[in-house]
């Protein structure tokens, strides 16, 4: 049977994925941790298949952390951990600003909110993102990392751009509330009070 | 105009830096924002928290997974 994609449209897809690889894998790292490869390889063999679907060469980016995110949603379902249970009713009053100053964990610091930040390793913040549930993660893994606008997000996940805005508003909250558990769980908050 | 307290003000504060919050529900906000040191500070913080996160964004990838990710896409050449 004849290749259904022309040589150099196989071409110009290989230019584009490259290019992409490396914001693509770190995307899933966040997304779906040690999952990352596998996730990338899925998103590089539907989006290949689908290219042909492609009208604007310029929407390529966009177009492969779409497909991306929804390897990893899928991946995510079947496998990932599953996040913890949150009491979703007192997180947006969380504030980790005021738990930081009530708490008190580097007594000895004029710069207490950032220290405690500064505690976070790359790998420390994956992991808290890991906590999150997936609808949460996303928005906030996109947009405050990888600066992608609202609309185009609302557009990746196929919800409108209002959800997107809600599951913002409540993501970074959870964000917020699960640095700090995290923190008290993996002794950050013993480091600082010796 | 209603006046507001700290916490509804810091309820707002990631929509402030995003510049989402808008009409009376800004000026509500930066009305306390000028009279509050605390909320101010915690403005502060939420700033510090989504540098954090920008800062926090790159992934190395590890030179054998981007050996098999290219040989994935060589391979397609042939398909």
């Amino acid at each position: 049977m004849a290749d259904a994609t022309p040589r150099t449209e196989t071409e110009d897809f290989q230019r584009l994925a490259r290019d992409e690889l490396p914001r693509l894998y770190a995307i899933a790292r966040k997304l779906v941790g040690d999952d990352a490869e596998d996730a990338v390889q899925d998103c590089l063999l539907k989006a290949f298949e689908r290219f042909e679907q492609l009208d604007d060469p310029k929407a390529g980016p966009a177009w492969l952390a779409r497909v991306l995110v929804n390897c990893c949603h899928d991946r995510g379902r079947r496998r990932a951990r599953r996040p913890q249970e949150v009491e979703l009713d007192t997180v947006d009053d969380f504030s980790l600003y005021r738990k930081i100053a009530r708490e008190d964990p580097f007594p000895y610091s004029d710069t207490l909110h950032l220290d405690f930040l500064g505690e976070f390793g790359t790998e420390d913040v994956r992991e808290v993102l890991l906590r999150l549930p997936g609808h949460y993660r996303i928005p906030l893994v996109l947009v405050h990392m990888y600066g992608y606008p609202t609309d185009e997000v609302a557009d990746i996940v196929d919800v409108p751009q209002g959800t997107v805005l809600a599951r913002l508003h409540r993501g970074r909250k959870l964000f917020e509330r699960k640095l700090w558990d995290y923190a008290e769980e993996h002794g950050i908050l013993e480091r600082g009070r010796r | 105009m209603t006046m507001i307290g700290c916490d509804e003000a810091i309820r707002r504060l990631w929509e402030y830096l995003d510049g989402t919050v808008e009409g009376p529900d800004l000026e509500r906000l930066e009305h306390h924002l000028e009279r509050c040191r605390r909320c101010c500070a915690e403005l502060e913080f939420t700033e510090e928290l989504r540098r954090f996160m920008r800062e926090s964004a790159p992934e190395e990838v590890p030179p054998d997974v981007m050996a098999r990710l290219n040989a994935t896409l060589e391979e397609l050449r042939d398909r």
